[in-house]
């Protein structure tokens, strides 16, 4: 898409009207709720990342910018995850605090630590340039509660680009010391690059989707779900590369940096595989929602 | 939506700081009128501006009040921020986020206030950090439980709303339009807490459990945050006079303690004070007596958690001076650019004119 969209085709989504939209017998699919389960879960490591910056950030206009990407962000994690719970029955809740290491589907970029915040501004610019062009595109998914969360999204991720953007020429053309930085952040977010923008598994095989928090119940939608059901719904990472592509190097050596020629991760966050970092920040997130299992907050 | 802050001081103006730091004793002519004018404007309950004469004493209180407030704001984002990555659902999640950011919004309202009154934000920023000023003694203590996260909520914000509400009167302009907006979520502040710890109320036994221990906690410093009672309050009566203060910290804290008992019988929850008890002449309800010990004990340093509360603080600020170094650098080198730009055109404007 040459000519940013921003209208949105249909109506705007949040959690809570996915929730009474369910409660009217709204389902998604069970290759849907994976692949809802998939975005859902990278808008909610991110959003815990950026959450440990409030009352930490470097100036207090900061604690409240990163606390507002963060709170939009985990407003879109929300939204996915209760819309792909409803492919098993399952609430937002039961899917982020119940599910182990390896039933995540996060890609691995969002779950590295923040680092200082030159290496989160890092992370934030890739992310945000890559939910840029997936909500841009999800806009005209034929799943309408998948465009409609993405036509939410898609004006937040505008913002959250412009404050990366902001940032990368203030650290790249700053001082010294906050351009050596901001190399560093670039060069340790880059390996994780060519991870988001490759294929969904959901959609390249239906044999893949096959996750362990489908329960036996939705074993049945699964076999009826060919490789071709998420033709027109899922938006394919590879097709946005391109995008990344033309725009990332550019804006970096604008910012007198340059652009990382790190090899890349193995990745694999899609099928749960995970780094290092996610199961100490998992155990975090999950721990006083597990001490109480079955209880309401 | 994305709503950035970017509190803007009203005005930057520093009124006569000659006569404002002179004694009333030996006014000039012009500082004569200014009293006056400024005592017409407090009988008159009227706002007093940036702009305007004001005393000294006046000013000196304001910034004291503000600055201090201001840091009790951003101060209290520490013990609930201690629990953002560990919310127990993802809508609770939110809402303490927002909260949380909120608070950070309130400090730069009123660092933006007391700007007006010709104290600098990173003068204050410093006083501060390096612990040389005083915040709301209550962010002293710990938040060991989920719980306490209602507990703030209902009862410390619910104590700032009961303080704040008749300061959105304050005789100082840019202080009582602050409060304004900031009473404004504060009441969302409350409500949220209240309803954390009605779910718990409501939850299991454990949860229920978890609610009470923490409500007995916080009830006793809570009901402290109005500050000593009257008689040993010194400063009290000049800022009512002043229109500052509108109410006393012994009415305050009756009115929160009338407002309290009715929302604790909805959550059935016990508050912790067994002479509580309704006074039937007065209408009020009649509570034990505080244990001011520790609340100065609190205030000289002896807290759960003061030194750490700066400490955190400090740190965040001084591995951010790097960014700020940079942003600061960063707009001088565009300034400079933007000037020479603006200098290429005028030499090529005027080469035309000339040719
Ligand atoms: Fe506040
Ligand atoms: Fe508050």
């Amino acid at each position: 898409m040459s000519v940013k969209q921003r209208q949105a085709p249909t109506g705007i989504m949040t959690p809570e009207l996915i929730e009474t939209e369910i409660k009217g017998g709204l389902a998604a699919t069970d290759s849907v709720g994976q692949y809802a389960l998939g975005l859902g879960d990278d808008a909610l490591v991110l959003a815990q990342r950026l959450g440990e910056w409030i009352a930490n950030g470097p100036e207090l206009e900061e604690d409240i910018a990163l606390g507002n990407i963060g709170l939009d962000i985990l407003g879109h994690a929300r939204s996915f995850l209760t819309y792909a719970g409803s492919a098993w029955g399952k609430t937002e809740d039961d899917l982020a605090y119940f599910r182990s290491e390896p039933e995540f589907r996060c890609r691995q970029l969002f779950e590295q630590p923040i680092g200082d915040f030159a290496q989160t501004i890092a992370r934030q610019l890739i992310a945000s340039v890559y939910f840029d062009s997936l909500y841009r595109a999800l806009m005209h998914s034929a799943d309408p509660t998948l465009a409609a969360i993405a036509a939410k999204a898609t004006k937040e991720v505008d913002y959250h680009l412009d404050h990366s953007t902001q940032w990368l020429l203030r650290l790249g053309l700053g001082t010294d010391e906050s351009a050596l930085r901001m190399q560093r952040g670039l060069d340790a977010m880059w390996p994780f690059v060519a991870e988001l923008y490759s294929a969904e598994p959901v959609v390249e095989s239906a044999a893949a989707s096959v996750a362990s928090v489908a329960s036996a119940a939705s074993a049945a939608s699964v076999a009826e779900d060919d490789r071709g059901s998420l033709e027109g719904i899922a938006v394919d990472p590879r097709a946005l590369r391109a995008e990344f592509d033309a725009v990332v190097p550019l804006l970096i050596e604008q910012a007198g940096l340059v652009v990382p020629k790190t090899g890349s991760v193995r990745g694999g966050g899609r099928l749960g595989i995970h780094s290092e970092a996610f199961g100490p920040m998992l155990a975090e997130m999950q721990v006083l929602a597990r001490q109480h299992p079955g209880a309401s907050w | 939506m994305v709503t950035t802050t970017h509190a803007t001081a009203t005005a930057t103006a520093t009124a006569p700081a000659a006569a404002a730091t002179m004694a009333d004793g030996d006014l000039s002519e012009d500082d004569r009128v200014g009293l006056a004018r400024f005592l017409e404007l407090i009988e008159s309950d009227s706002r007093v501006e940036p702009t305007d004469w004001m005393p000294a004493a006046y000013r000196k209180t304001l910034v004291r009040q503000i600055s201090q407030h201001g840091h009790s704001e951003i101060i209290g984002m520490q013990p609930e921020g201690n629990w953002i990555t560990r919310a127990p659902s993802l809508k609770r999640k939110a809402i303490l986020m927002a909260k949380v950011q909120d608070e950070a919004g309130h400090g730069l309202y009123l660092y933006s206030a007391a700007q007006t009154l010709g104290t600098d934000r990173d003068t204050m920023f410093e006083q501060l950090i390096t612990g040389a000023a005083k915040y709301s003694s209550i962010f002293n203590y710990l938040t060991p439980t989920w719980a306490d996260m209602g507990s703030i909520g209902w009862l410390v914000d619910g104590a700032a709303i009961c303080n704040q509400v008749p300061l959105c009167r304050a005789s100082y302009g840019p202080y009582a339009r602050a409060m304004v907006r900031i009473c404004k979520e504060e009441s969302f502040h409350q409500r949220q807490g209240f309803e954390i710890l009605l779910s718990l109320m409501n939850g299991t036994d454990a949860q229920a459990k978890m609610a009470q221990e923490s409500v007995n906690r916080w009830y006793a410093p809570a009901l402290m945050m109005f500050g000593p009672p009257d008689d040993e309050s010194p400063n009290s009566k000049q800022s009512m006079e002043w229109n500052i203060k509108r109410f006393s910290n012994d009415e305050l804290r009756q009115r929160f303690v009338d407002m309290l008992v009715p929302q604790a019988e909805i959550l059935g929850i016990t508050l912790p004070d067994p002479d509580l008890s309704f006074d039937e002449e007065t209408g009020h309800w009649r509570f034990g007596e505080l244990d001011w010990s520790e609340f100065y004990d609190v205030l000289k340093g002896n807290g759960q958690a003061n030194s750490v509360r700066v400490a955190k603080r400090r740190a965040a600020h001084e591995n951010g001076a790097w960014v700020r170094e940079a942003a600061r650098a960063y707009a001088d080198k565009q300034a400079a650019a933007a000037a020479t730009a603006a200098e290429a055109a005028t030499l090529a404007q005027n080469e035309m004119v000339a040719a």
